[in-house]
C-alpha cells in the first residue's frame, strides 16, 4: 500500500457482494462509511463504533469482521459481503433470513444484519455448529428487543434446514 | 384476496410480520439511512468533562478557522433565539439544551460544530477551548437533600425541587393499631435500555416561513413537541416533526431526543443549512438520558398474619442534574398503583425529587416499576422471614379480592380486571413451583447456595396524561385547569381501487404495529391482513396527532389497536349500507367476509369489496343517504375512565392493568459469586392477546432487559462525577450467555376498558424480575437486603465476609477501589548514571523534560517552579492532547521535589501529585525514587478506565526510563522488558 497522507482522499476498490466498487476514502475514513454513505449500502448498521455491539458485522474475504473497527483502506483489493448480499434474489429470503421472519428472531431488526452475517459465515465454515458453538458466536452481538430466545431458535433451524438440504442435494 | 380466514379472525394469530422482508435485507429505513438535501452539514456537540463547574469562557475562534466548519452553535446562541424548555414542577430554574453558564453533568453540550462532515466537525471540536472553574460536585441523593450540600441551581436555594406529602386512607390509625411493623431501604441503581441504534436528528429552517423542519427518530409522547416548538419560539404549525418508517429500539429512551432536536433545529437556523446529527455511544451512554435512581423506605404496618394494613412510602427520587419534560414521571407514573396487586387500604406517601450532576433522566422501559416494585416486593419478601411466614402466603393474603373488580385502590387507580388468585395458582402449577423446593432442598443439602424468589405486580398501561399534573398541590392544578386522558388516533382510508391504508401515530420501535393493525383491520373489513398496507411513523404536519401520541406505556394494544378497531368499525358500517343497497338487502344482512360484501345466509348474493369501497370515488351520487364518504375516517378515541386527579390526589394514573406473577431459583457460585438464574417463570394477565408472537417477544424481551438491570448494568459516576461506564465494555448488557429463556403462562382477562380487551405488556417483566431475582438471591444467599446490580465481585465480597466474620480485609493484590473510583496510584525507583545534583538540574531543565516526558511537544518554564507542556498521549483506544501545567513545591535541593499539576484536553482532564526523592547510592548514581496518586475524569474515564491504571505506570516508567537514557546511559531500577511487563500487569515496580 502506498504511503497515505492525512486528509487526502484515495480511491479504495474493492468487490461488494460480488460486484466491483469504488469509494474515495481518506486515511481515516471507516469501512462502515464508506459502506453506508459513500456506497448507500446501509444495511450494515453502527451500534457502538467500538467493536462491541456485533451491528456492523461484515464478511471480508470469508471472515466475519466489525465494520466500525475497519478503515476503508484496508479493504482495497478484497471482497466485502453485507447484509445486501445475503437474499438469493430480490424479493426472496435466504433459509438464514427466512428463519430468523418465522421465529421472530428480530424486533426493530437494528442488530439484525450483524447477526445474519456472523451466523452466515459460521454456517458455511462449519454447518455442523453445535448449540454450544453458535451460542459462542453469537455471545459477540448485542441485542436489545428479543432477549435471544427467538434468535437461538431461528439459528438452530436455519442450520437444519441448511443441513437438510445439503443431504438432499448430496442424495440426488 | 381469497385466503380464507382462519375461524375467529385473524387478529389473536401468530401471522409473520410485515415489517420483517426489509429489515432482514437491509432495506430498513432508520434515521441514518435517510436520504438527505444536497448540502446537509453534519454536527458534534462539544460536552462538558466536569460534574459541576462554571464556564469561564468559551473559545471558538480555532473551531471557525478550521476549513469545512460552518459555524458554532454556543449558549449565547442558543439563548439569543430561543426560550429556555419548560419544566414540569412550578420552581424557579431554568432547562436548556446545552450548559449555560455552567455546567452541570459529564456531558452536558457546551458547543455544536457544524461541518461539511462529521470527521471535519469532531476535528474542530478539539479545537474549542473551554475554561471552566470547578465547583463542588454532589452525585449521592441523599447528600443532595441535606442543606448543606452544594446547589445545582442556586436560584432554588435547594436541590431539593419538589416534595409533596399524601395520605389515603388512615396510615396513622393502621400503624398505630398494628402488632407488627416491617420496614426497608433499598436503593435502586442508575441504568438504561439503550438502543442499540443512537439518537439521530435532521433539522431544517425555513427563514421565509420562520419554520422548522425536524427528522428525529423521536418515540413520543408527543406533548413533547409542544415543548419544543414553545422552545423554538414558533407556533406548533411551523415545528413539524416526522419519524423515519423504522427506529432501532427505543424502550423509552427516545423521548430524550427532544433536547437534541431544539439543538440541531438552531444549528440549522445559524448555518443555513440542513444539519444532520447522529450521536455516538459515548455521548448515548454519557449523556442521552437514564432512569432514575431512588432511595426509598418502605414501612409496612402489618398483622400477625402477614396481611399488610397500612403502607408508609419515603421516595427520594435522582432526576439528575435538570428536570426535563416529562420528569418528574417517573415518580408519579405508579402513583394509583402504590398498593402493587395487594388491597392496602391506608397509604401514606412522602416524595422528594432531588437534583444531582448527573445525566437528566427521562423514560425508561418500566418507568418508576422496577423503583417501586423493588421496595414493595423486598418488603414482602421481609414480612414473611421477620413473621416466620411461607413468602407466598404472605403476597396470596394481601392480593386484591377475586370479584372486586373494577376495584379502586387506595392511592386511586382503577383496576380493570383480573383473578389474581387464580392467575397465581395457575402459574405455580404449570410453572412446576414444587419440583424447584424440592431443588431447593436438595441443594441446600450439598451446602449450595440456592434460593426462590416470588413477585407480585401490576403492570399499568396506556398513562393517564394528567397524573403528572399529582406534582402539583389540588390548589395548584385547580389553577392550571384539569389535564387528563389519553388520545389515541387512527386514519383507515380507501383508494380509487379500494385497497386499504392505516395511518397510526404510534411510533414503533420494532413492535411489529403495522402487522397486528393490519389483522384487525382484516378482521373488520373481511379481507386478509396482506391486502391492508399500514403506516406507523408520524408527520405532525400532515398526520392525525395529540399528545398522548407515540410508543410509551405500553399502549399500543389497548389504546392504537383499540382506536384502529373503532376506526374499521365505523367504515366498515358505511360499507355495509352502501353494498346493502347494491345487495338490494337491510345493512344489517351484509356481512364483510372474503374480499367480498355478502348477504348474510345468501353468499352468492355478493359483490366484490373493492366495488363496494370505491362506489365513494367514483360515483358518490349513489351513496345511500346518511352516509356521506366511505374514502377516510379517523377516528380519536380517550378513555373515560382517565380522569384528572382529584382534590384528595386520587390518581387513576393509568388505564389498564395486567396482573404478573413471577417466580424463579437462581444459584449463587460462592466462590465468585455468580449468579445462575435456574429456572424464571413469568404468568400475564395481560387482557386479550391480539399477537402471540408480538407477546412473547414482549415478555422475553422485557426479561431480559430486568436480567440486566439485575446482574449487570449500572450507570457509574465516581465520586467527582466522572462518568465511567462510556463504552458497551464498560456499561455490560446481558449477551446470550446471561439470558435463561424464561417460561411464559397467560391467564387472560379481557379488559372492560378497551375496545379489543386487550391490555399493555411491554414493561411488566421490568417492574417484576429485577426484585424477583434480587429475592432469589436474597433467598439464597440469607441476605437481609440486595442492592442491584448483583455482580459477582460485589456477591463475592459479601459471602467472604460473611463467611469468615472474624476474618480482617480479605487479602488482596491491589487496595480496593471505591466502587466507581478513578484513582491512581503507584510507585517505583530508577537508577541514573549521573550525580545526584545533575539529576536535579535535569528535572528543573525544561529542555530535558522535553525530551524525557512521554509524548511532550513543548515544556516552558512559567517561573522557576512552574511548567507549561503541551503532551500528546495514547490511552486504550484514546489518543489526545493534552495541556498541562507543572508546579513545584517542596523543594528541597537536591534532595527531594513534589510535583503536582493539572492537565486538561479534548478527551479529559487530570489531577495528580508525586514526590521524587533523590539518593546518591554510589558515586555518579543516584536513585530516584516516586510515588504518585492522580485522579482522571472526563472521556478518557468514561473510555479507558479499565486501561488507565497499566497506562500511568507504562508512562511514568517511560519518563524515567528517559530520564535514565538522557543523564548518558544507566539503567532504571525495573527498566528492563520483564520489569515493564510486570509494572503492565499491575505489580508496581
Amino acid at each position: 500500500m502506498p504511503k497515505l497522507t492525512k486528509s487526502e482522499r484515495y480511491p479504495v476498490r474493492f468487490t461488494l457482494n460480488g460486484r466491483p466498487v469504488e469509494a474515495w476514502a481518506e486515511p481515516r475514513t471507516l469501512l462502515t462509511d464508506v459502506l453506508r454513505h459513500g456506497l448507500g449500502s446501509t444495511g450494515t448498521h453502527v451500534g457502538c463504533e467500538h467493536g462491541v455491539c456485533g451491528a456492523c458485522t461484515v464478511e471480508i474475504d470469508g471472515e466475519p469482521a466489525r465494520a466500525c473497527l475497519v478503515l476503508a483502506g484496508q479493504v482495497d483489493g478484497q471482497a466485502v459481503r453485507t447484509v445486501e448480499g445475503l437474499e438469493p434474489e430480490a424479493g426472496r429470503l435466504s433459509v438464514l433470513q427466512d428463519a430468523f421472519r418465522r421465529h421472530h428472531g428480530l424486533q426493530c431488526g437494528f442488530c439484525t444484519p450483524g447477526i445474519l452475517m456472523t451466523l452466515d459465515c459460521l454456517f458455511r465454515a462449519r454447518p455442523d455448529a453445535d448449540e454450544a458453538e453458535i451460542r459462542d458466536h453469537l455471545s459477540g452481538h448485542l441485542c436489545r428487543c428479543t432477549g435471544y430466545a427467538p434468535i437461538m431458535r431461528a439459528a438452530l433451524d436455519a442450520r437444519d434446514r441448511f443441513n437438510q438440504a445439503r443431504r438432499e442435494e448430496t442424495h440426488a | 384476496m381469497t385466503a380464507i380466514p382462519p375461524s375467529g379472525g385473524w387478529t389473536g394469530r401468530p401471522v409473520p410480520r410485515v415489517e420483517d422482508a426489509a429489515l432482514l435485507t437491509g432495506r430498513g429505513r432508520y434515521v441514518d439511512d435517510l436520504p438527505i438535501a444536497p448540502g446537509t452539514l453534519h454536527a458534534a456537540v462539544l460536552r462538558s468533562p466536569h460534574a459541576h463547574a462554571m464556564i469561564r469562557r468559551v473559545d471558538t475562534s480555532a473551531a471557525l478557522a478550521l476549513p469545512g466548519v460552518a459555524c458554532v452553535l454556543t449558549a449565547d446562541e442558543v439563548r439569543r433565539l430561543s426560550r429556555a424548555m419548560t419544566v414540569g414542577v412550578k420552581a424557579d430554574v431554568e432547562a436548556w439544551p446545552i450548559a449555560v453558564d455552567r455546567v452541570r453533568y459529564v456531558g452536558e453540550p457546551v458547543a455544536v460544530v457544524v461541518a461539511a462532515d462529521r470527521y471535519v466537525a469532531e476535528d474542530a471540536i478539539d479545537l474549542i477551548e473551554v475554561g471552566y472553574d470547578i465547583l463542588p460536585v454532589v452525585v449521592d441523593p441523599r447528600t443532595a437533600a441535606e442543606p448543606d450540600a452544594p446547589t445545582l441551581h442556586p436560584s432554588l436555594g435547594s436541590n431539593v425541587i419538589n416534595e409533596r406529602l399524601f395520605r389515603y386512607g388512615e396510615p396513622d390509625a393502621a400503624f398505630e393499631a398494628s402488632s407488627r411493623r416491617v420496614a426497608v431501604t433499598v436503593s435502586y441503581p442508575r441504568n438504561s435500555g439503550t438502543p442499540i441504534e443512537t439518537y439521530g436528528v435532521i433539522a431544517s429552517y425555513d427563514p421565509g416561513e420562520d419554520a422548522y423542519d425536524v427528522t428525529a427518530n423521536f418515540q413520543g409522547p408527543f406533548s413533547i413537541h409542544a415543548v419544543v416548538a414553545r422552545a423554538l419560539n414558533v407556533p406548533g404549525n411551523r415545528m413539524r416533526l416526522r419519524t423515519p418508517p423504522d427506529s432501532g429500539g427505543s424502550f423509552g429512551i427516545k423521548q430524550g431526543v427532544f433536547p437534541y432536536m431544539i439543538l440541531m433545529a438552531l444549528a440549522a437556523r445559524l448555518a443555513d443549512r440542513p444539519v444532520k446529527w447522529i450521536e455516538d455511544r459515548l455521548e448515548h451512554l454519557s449523556a442521552s438520558v437514564s432512569a432514575t435512581n431512588r432511595v426509598t423506605t418502605l414501612e409496612a404496618a402489618v398483622e400477625a398474619d402477614g396481611r399488610v394494613t397500612a403502607l408508609r412510602w419515603d421516595q427520594l427520587e435522582d432526576c439528575g442534574a435538570h428536570l426535563r419534560a416529562p420528569e418528574p414521571a417517573t415518580l408519579y407514573r405508579m402513583h394509583g398503583n402504590m398498593t402493587g396487586a395487594y388491597a392496602i387500604r391506608h397509604v401514606a406517601i412522602r416524595n422528594r425529587i432531588v437534583l444531582t450532576n448527573k445525566t437528566p433522566t427521562g423514560l425508561n422501559r418500566g418507568f418508576g416499576g422496577p423503583q417501586m416494585y423493588f421496595a414493595l416486593e423486598r418488603l414482602m419478601q421481609r414480612i414473611a422471614i421477620e413473621l416466620g411466614l411461607d413468602p407466598l402466603d404472605v403476597i396470596r393474603r394481601n392480593l386484591v379480592p377475586a370479584g372486586s373488580f373494577p376495584y379502586r385502590t387506595a392511592t386511586g387507580a382503577l383496576l380493570d380486571s383480573g383473578d389474581y388468585q387464580a392467575a397465581l395458582t395457575r402459574a405455580i402449577d404449570q410453572g412446576g413451583l414444587a419440583g424447584l423446593i424440592e431443588t431447593r432442598r436438595a441443594a441446600r443439602a450439598e451446602g449450595r447456595l440456592y434460593g426462590i424468589g416470588y413477585t407480585a405486580a401490576v403492570e399499568p398501561s396506556v398513562s393517564n396524561m394528567g397524573y403528572i399534573t399529582a406534582v402539583l398541590s389540588p390548589a395548584a392544578r385547580r389553577k392550571a385547569g384539569p389535564k387528563n386522558g389519553a388520545q389515541a388516533t387512527a386514519t383507515i382510508a380507501i383508494d380509487p381501487l379500494g385497497a386499504v391504508s392505516v395511518k397510526v401515530a404510534s411510533v414503533p420501535q420494532g413492535q411489529g404495529h403495522r402487522t397486528v393493525l393490519a389483522q384487525v383491520v382484516a378482521d373488520a373489513l373481511g379481507l386478509e391482513p396482506g391486502a391492508i398496507r399500514v403506516l406507523a411513523d408520524v408527520d405532525t404536519a400532515r398526520d392525525a396527532w395529540s399528545i398522548a401520541s407515540g410508543n410509551y406505556s405500553s399502549r399500543f394494544a389497548p389504546a392504537v389497536a383499540g382506536a384502529t378497531k373503532l376506526a374499521a368499525d365505523r367504515i366498515a358500517e358505511k360499507l355495509k349500507r352502501v353494498a346493502a343497497g347494491q345487495l338490494n338487502v337491510a345493512a344489517g344482512e351484509v356481512d364483510l367476509a372474503n374480499g367480498r360484501a355478502q348477504a348474510r345466509g345468501n353468499p352468492e348474493n355478493a359483490v366484490s369489496f373493492a366495488r363496494v369501497a370505491a362506489a365513494a370515488h367514483w360515483a358518490p351520487g349513489t351513496l345511500p343517504d346518511g352516509v356521506d364518504q366511505t374514502i377516510r375516517e379517523t377516528v380519536f378515541w380517550t378513555p373515560e375512565q382517565l380522569i384528572a386527579p382529584d382534590d384528595e390526589d386520587a390518581v387513576n394514573s393509568s388505564l389498564c392493568h395486567g396482573f404478573i406473577f413471577d417466580f424463579c431459583s437462581v444459584e449463587v457460585d460462592r466462590l465468585t459469586g455468580a449468579v445462575r438464574i435456574d429456572k424464571y417463570v413469568t404468568m400475564h394477565d395481560c387482557g386479550r392477546i391480539l399477537h402471540p408472537g408480538m407477546v412473547a417477544g414482549q415478555v422475553t424481551g422485557g426479561f431480559a432487559h430486568a436480567v440486566g438491570a439485575a446482574l449487570l448494568e449500572e450507570y457509574a459516576y465516581g465520586p467527582d462525577g466522572s462518568f465511567l461506564s462510556g463504552t458497551l465494555a464498560d456499561y455490560l448488557i446481558p449477551t446470550v450467555m446471561e439470558v435463561a429463556e424464561p417460561v411464559i403462562l397467560h391467564y387472560e382477562s379481557p379488559s372492560p376498558f378497551t375496545p379489543l380487551g386487550a391490555k399493555g405488556v411491554g414493561e411488566g417483566n421490568c417492574m417484576s424480575t429485577p426484585v424477583c431475582l434480587a429475592n432469589a438471591v436474597a433467598d439464597a444467599c440469607d441476605f437481609d437486603d440486595v442492592t442491584l446490580p448483583l455482580v459477582p465481585a460485589h456477591l463475592a465480597d459479601r459471602l467472604a465476609a460473611e463467611e469468615k466474620p472474624s476474618r480482617e480485609t480479605p487479602t488482596r493484590t491491589a487496595v480496593p477501589a471505591k466502587p466507581g473510583e478513578r484513582k491512581l496510584t503507584g510507585e517505583g525507583s530508577a537508577l541514573v548514571a549521573a550525580p545526584r545534583q545533575a539529576v536535579w538540574d535535569m528535572l528543573l531543565d525544561p529542555k530535558t523534560l522535553e525530551a524525557v516526558i512521554p509524548g511532550a511537544h513543548g515544556v516552558r518554564k512559567v517561573s522557576s517552579t512552574r511548567f507549561l507542556a503541551d503532551v500528546t498521549l495514547g490511552v486504550g483506544p484514546v489518543k489526545g492532547r493534552y495541556r498541562a501545567e507543572i508546579e513545584l513545591s517542596d523543594l528541597d535541593e537536591p534532595g527531594a521535589v513534589t510535583l503536582s499539576g493539572g492537565t486538561d484536553g479534548a478527551l479529559g482532564f487530570g489531577r495528580g501529585s508525586g514526590r521524587i526523592t533523590l539518593a546518591e547510592t554510589a558515586p555518579d548514581r543516584t536513585t530516584v525514587h516516586y510515588a504518585y496518586e492522580a485522579v482522571i475524569g472526563g472521556k478518557v474515564a468514561s473510555v479507558g478506565g479499565r486501561l488507565l491504571d497499566g497506562a500511568a505506570r507504562v508512562v511514568i516508567g517511560q519518563f524515567f526510563k528517559s530520564l535514565a537514557a538522557h543523564a548518558g546511559g544507566g539503567k532504571g531500577n525495573g527498566s528492563g522488558l520483564l520489569a515493564r511487563l510486570r509494572r503492565l500487569l499491575g505489580r508496581g515496580a
